[in-house]
Formats: structure tokens, sequence, C-alpha cells
């Protein structure tokens, strides 16, 4: 009887041993339950409202009301849908344009603010105010820049005597397509000329002072030098821009609604329209999900194409 | 400053009445009295909260409050006030009445009680009592407010949209009026321009100013977005009319009004840039205020008219509804009622100077119209409004129609020359479709 309890009590403990005290010591399990809180937060804010969204895309829900699935319809009915293409073309165009001219101005902006410049923490304080003014009122100070009436622009030019009637920026397709890239460039270079500064300054002095004594001209540091160890900057800044660009709502809702018929419509906008101020959810939430892949796509190329990761780890950059 | 004048005109124009405006004791003593007369009595410890939209003019919004304290003085219901964008109420409405819970009373604009009609309280004893109390509904009310043969809105109000014109230079272009009929528009809007002062209407997403021209200038020329049956007319000879009246129209107006919003005519007009528009009287009003010269040389008119023959005006109405799931059923009915009381609702109305017009024909007497007959024109938008939606129904499809700005897109794609008729008509008519299917 003795001998029997007693084999049962080893058998208990070699079991425990081998499941629940192993795992209480993996280090893996332990690092699961770390992971958990961050995971926790990442499924209920990120993951959940984004599958939302991408479920309503197939669902026929209005404001207010759910709706019932009804298969890949809201995508068929965009397939077809001039505005949609119209929204998507306008999307790559603005970011496309936006957001090569916002990498080589801010570029720019970073070489020479890193020159010694006279009052130079006064001037990249100065730079940032674009960034750091809302949106929303930059917005408007453009939309008043770019009014047909009172636009201080054709104003001084029409003073000057070089027009003799007012630029419709905003009322003319291409005028008013040209006037909102302007004003996210205006708006997003800050962010980027800041961003690659930092990166800038981690460079150190002394592969300069190598490169000068080697007789290299300046283009040769800059192509051999600043422009290598800036490139993980650069694909981080880049792959940020282009989808901030990409998503921007503010800047056209206050200044065009997406006008003049539709020629600035950005697919944030236009699923903006349709489904809060149309009430139609779930083709609001199509053409959301429409650009997931466009956004997906983006990363990769500038994650990929930019990030060389060979000499990070102290191999050769190819 | 301004306020001063603003209320020394309410005062003026009250005085000139015979409904002089109600205040301080005798307020609170005739809303005592109304409450013991009133057909409904609250609910013991009730209150009450609703959501309006938000006010154009200050001075309304004043008279409002005022009201409703008077309200609660005399029933003891305590009244929460907040207030939305005028488009922002609509979907906060829609997901009350889904949830069940929210506001009791909602304050929206035209069709919002038709995405819900089995959600509101039946107001039809309130609609009868005040219809009979003060000289009948006007026809576009009684289409607005009533579901079948139950009312579940009261209409409260119309924010009209006529035209705003300045009198010396269409005098000066041969004009002394405003045209009435369409073809002497497009004349007048061509002699204006050649003499250097032209208008202009909204065609970018205009949510007030844009939409309501647009549906004038379709139904004008007799088309229609769907017949009564909800069915999509919109390729129509009669569309391509309009579009061709409208593309005239649009060469002789100032250049770039098609990135217009609601505010673009307001300063335009009041800077001297433009010379005739279309808007409610908010232009006027704040010309009297900050641009006399302006508001002295300028008058209102309504809009021309077409080979429809009638008006076929197009403007916002406010209907008032309370919700099912509300406890108090009664105090809804009841302050419904008293908004309407002519002790109320007569300063109330003057106090908006214009802006907003009565759906009964009783305050048709109402002091505001007659002491400035510049404002005159606007006390009939009610009885010259259609309803949104034109021959259909006016629901959700008629709301969802306008809010998506497919008119405007159709008739802006014509004009700046991106579409032909054709091509513009297809992409109304295709949306049109997967709206009113």
């Amino acid at each position: 009887m003795a001998i029997a309890l007693d084999q049962s009590r080893t058998k208990r403990e070699y079991r425990d041993v081998n499941a629940w005290t192993r795992l209480k010591a993996n280090s893996n399990w332990l690092g699961f339950w770390f992971m958990l809180p961050a995971a926790a937060f990442l499924i209920l804010f990120l993951a959940y409202p984004l599958g939302l969204g991408v479920w309503l895309s197939f669902t026929d829900a209005r404001l207010g009301r759910e709706g019932v699935f009804v298969g890949i319809e809201n995508y068929d009915f965009m397939w077809d849908d001039t505005v949609f293409w119209l929204s998507v073309f306008n999307t790559l165009l603005y970011t496309g344009v936006a957001s090569i001219i916002k990498f080589a101005v801010g570029l720019y902006l970073a070489l020479l603010l890193n020159e010694n410049l006279p009052f130079k923490a006064i001037i990249r304080a100065i730079v940032l105010i674009p960034f750091i003014v809302p949106t929303v009122l930059s917005a408007i100070a453009f939309w008043w820049l770019y009014d047909p009436q009172f636009s201080i622009i054709s104003w001084s030019l029409k003073k000057m005597g070089l027009i003799t009637q007012n630029i419709d920026f905003l009322g003319d397709v291409w005028n008013a397509r040209w006037s909102v890239i302007f004003a996210n460039i205006w708006r997003g270079v800050p962010f980027i000329a800041i961003t690659l500064l930092a990166g800038l300054q981690t460079v150190s002095p002394s592969l300069y002072e190598a490169a000068t004594i080697d007789g290299a001209t300046t283009w040769q540091r800059f192509r051999h030098i600043t422009y290598p160890l800036l490139t993980p900057i650069i694909a981080v800044v880049m792959t940020f821009s282009v989808l901030f660009t990409f998503t921007d709502f503010q800047l056209i809702w206050v200044m065009t609604r997406g006008g003049p018929v539709n020629a600035t419509h950005l697919m944030a906008t236009f699923s903006y329209q349709r489904a809060i101020m149309s009430g139609y959810l779930g083709e609001g939430a199509a053409i959301s999900t429409a650009m997931i892949p466009f956004l997906l796509a983006a990363i990769m190329v500038s994650w990929f194409g930019l990030q060389r990761r060979k000499w990070q780890q102290g191999g050769d950059n190819d | 400053m301004q306020n001063f004048t603003r209320r020394a005109l309410v005062k003026g124009g009250t005085a000139l009445g015979a409904a002089s405006a109600l205040s301080g004791p005798a307020l609170l003593e005739w809303a005592k009295a109304w409450a013991q007369a009133a057909p409904w009595k609250p609910e013991k410890g009730a209150k009450l909260s609703m959501l309006r939209w938000k006010y154009f003019v200050q001075a309304e919004d004043d008279a409002f409050v005022k009201l409703i304290q008077a309200y609660t003085q005399a029933t003891g219901v305590q009244v929460d006030i907040s207030r939305e964008s005028y488009e922002d109420v609509q979907p906060k409405a829609s997901v009350a009445a889904n949830t069940g819970t929210g506001p009791d009373l909602f304050w929206g604009l035209y069709s919002l009680p038709h995405l819900f009609p089995q959600k509101c309280l039946d107001v039809t004893d309130v609609a009868d009592y005040l219809g009979k109390q003060h000289g009948g509904w006007v026809d576009s009310a009684v289409k607005y407010g009533k579901s079948g043969n139950k009312w579940i809105a009261v209409p409260i109000c119309y924010s009209g949209a006529l035209i705003n014109y300045r009198l010396e230079a269409s005098k000066k272009a041969g004009f002394s009026k405003f045209p009435t009929k369409t073809d002497e528009f497009l004349e007048y809007a061509k002699a204006m321009k050649a003499q250097g002062t032209p208008g202009g209407f909204a065609l970018g997403h205009a949510s007030g100013d844009g939409n309501t021209w647009v549906h004038w200038a379709l139904w004008t020329h007799n088309g229609q977005v769907v017949d009564a049956n909800d069915k999509v007319t919109i390729n129509s000879p009669e569309t391509v009319k309009a579009l061709e009246f409208c593309k005239t129209l649009y060469g002789h107006m100032i250049p770039g009004t098609a990135s217009w919003n609601d505010a673009s005519n307001n300063k335009a007009f009041l800077a001297k840039e433009i010379h005739w528009t279309n808007n409610g009287i908010s232009i006027y009003v704040a010309a009297q205020n900050s641009a006399k010269d302006v508001a002295e040389d300028m008058d209102h008119a309504y809009f021309p008219v077409g080979p429809a023959g009638k008006p076929t005006e197009l403007h916002l109405m406010y209907p008032i509804l309370a919700m099912t799931y509300t406890k108090f059923p009664q105090a809804c009915k009841s302050l419904m009622a008293f908004m309407l009381a002519s002790e109320n609702f007569n300063p109330w109305i003057q106090s908006a100077k214009g802006y907003l017009t009565h759906c009964l024909n009783e305050f048709d007497k109402n002091p505001v119209w007659t002491a400035d007959p510049k404002t005159t024109p606007y006390r009939d938008v009610a009885k010259r409004s259609l309803t949104a939606g034109g021959l259909g129904s006016v629901g959700e499809k008629a709301a969802t129609a306008i809010a998506d700005f497919v008119l405007l897109d159709m008739f802006a794609n014509y004009c700046t020359g991106r579409e032909d008729a054709k091509g513009a008509i297809a992409i109304a008519e295709r949306q049109l479709r997967r709206i009113y299917r």
C-alpha cells in the first residue's frame, strides 16, 4: 500500500517536471506572456478595426444599420465606376509627384542645414513651422491663397501686370491638382528635412576628413559617404512619407472637397464621401480596402529597394 | 457693436409688428398658462435632451434658448440642447435610431425622419393641432412630415435659397428687376458679364448653394431624377436641355465657380466681386453689419421659371422628430407644440431675420417679412419649395443622392467640358440606379 502510494507520487512529480515546471522555466513561454499585453493592444486597436473594415466592404452596411454579406458586389460596382478610377489615378499622381519633390527638397534642405550656418538653431526651428501648424489651419491658409477671387498670388501678378485675369487655381482640373500637390509638399518637406538632418549628424566627420585627404570632390563625398550611410534613414522616412501622402485627407477636404468635378478626389476623401456623407459604409469600406494593396506595395518598394542590409552587418555595400 | 445693431434691428422689427415679443415675467406667465391649457402634460420628472442643427445666426440661438428656458420654468421639464453642424445630425440620428439610445429629440435636415420612419414617435395629434391653430401647413411641409397617414415629424422651418443680386449693376445692364424667365436670365447673365459685373452659382461640392441651384435647373426644364415610383428617369431629353442651359449660363459666370464651396459666393458678393448668386439671407444680414453700401444696393428674387412654368425651387427644411425610445413622449409632444406657439415662434423667427421661413400659413403675417421689403421673397420659400427627390419619395434615397452630389457632379462634368452630355448623364444614371435600387 505504502509502496503503491509512493510510486504514484513519484510518477506525478515526474509528470509535473515534464510539462508545467518546464513550461514555467521556458523563456519563450515567458516571452509570450510579456508580449501578450502589447499583442492585445495591437489586435484590439489595429487588427480588429482593419478586419472589420475589410468585412464591411463585403456587406451592404449603411450608416447606423448593419448590412448583410453581399460578396464582392461593392468591388464589382467600383470596378466600373469612373470616379473610383479617377480617384486612384489622382492618389497615385499626388503621392508620386509630392513624394519625389518632397524627398529632393527635403534632402537639399537637410544638407544645407547640416553646414555651419549662423543662427543654426533658429533656422532649424523655422524650417519645422509648416509641420507644426495644424493641417487644417494650413489648408485654410492655402484655400485663401488659391481663392478664385481673392488669391494674393493672382492679385500680385495682376498688379505687376503679368496677368490680366485671376488664376483659377482650384477650379481648373490640372491647376487644382498641382495646387493641392504644392500644398502637400510645403507641409511635408520639414518632416523629411529634419529627419534626414538627424541622420546626417550621425555620419562621423572623420570619414569626410579621410575622403578630403584622398582628394574626393564634394559630389564624390556625397555619393560615396553621405548617401550610403543615409539610406536606412531614407528608407524609413520615405516609407512614412509615402504612407502619409497616400492617405492624405485634411488638405484635400478643406481646400476642394475632391472638386472640381472630382479631379482632386483621393481614395481617402472619396471613401469618406461615400461612407459618411452618403451613408454607404460598405462601399466606403471597399474603397479604403482597395488602398491596402497600394500601401503594401509602397512599403515593399521602399523597404527592399532602399534598405541594404549587407553593409549594416559589416559586409560590402554592393 | 455688431450685436447691438442686430438686436436693435430685431427690436425695431418687433415694435412694428402686431405680435410683440414677450419677455421676462410676462413670458413666464404666458408659458405657464400655455402649459395649463395644452393637451399634452409632460410626465412627472421628465427630462429631455435634444440634438439640433447649429445656428447660422447667433440671435436665433439666443431666442431659442430663451424659449426653452421658459418651457423649463413653466413645466419643470429640463431640456438639454446640443448642437451639430446640420450635415452631422443625420449620421448621429441614424445611429441613435438603430441602437435605441441617445437624445429624445432630433432636429435635423429635410428627410431625416424618413430614414427610419418606424422609429419616429407618431406626432399626428401635434401636427393636426398646430395646423388647426395656425392656418394650416404648406404642401411641402405635409410631404416632409408625413409617412403614410401618420405624421412622423413636425416641420419647424425652412431655410430659403434665393437669388441675391445687385440693383445698380442690373439696371445698367438693362434689367430694372431680376428676370423671371430662364431665357431672360441667360440674357441677363450675358449682359452682366459683358459690362464687367458677373455673377455665379457654385459648381463645387457645396452642400447647400450648389445642390439647391442645380435641382432648380433640372426641374425647371422638366427633368426629373426619378418618377413617382422612384424609377430613375434622369436619362431624358429634358435633362439634356437643362445641361445645355447650365453650360450657357456657366459661360456667363465669373470664372472659378467649379471650385466654390458654400462660403465662396458669400465672400465674393460682399467683396463686390460678383453681382448675382443664390444664397440664404445671410449675405444681406452680413452686409448690413459690415458693408452697408452692398446691403442698400442689393435685393432678393425668386429663381426664374423655365419650361416647367411654375416655381421649382429646392429649399432646406428642418423637421423635428422624437424617437420612439423616449421615456417621455408627452413631454416631447408638448415641447414641439410649445416651439410653434405663436408667442414663441414669432419672436424666434424674427430673430432669425429672414434666414428661416415658417411652414404654417399664419406666420405669413410676421412683421419680419414686411418690415424690410428685401426679406419679403423669403416669406414664400416654404410654399415654393419642392421636396428632395422631386416627384419621388422623400426618404433615404433622395437624401443620399443629394449628399453624394450626383446632380451637382453631372452638371459640373458637363459645364466644365470634362464629359459630353451623354457621358455626364450616364455617370449620374449609373449611380442613381444603385441608390434607388
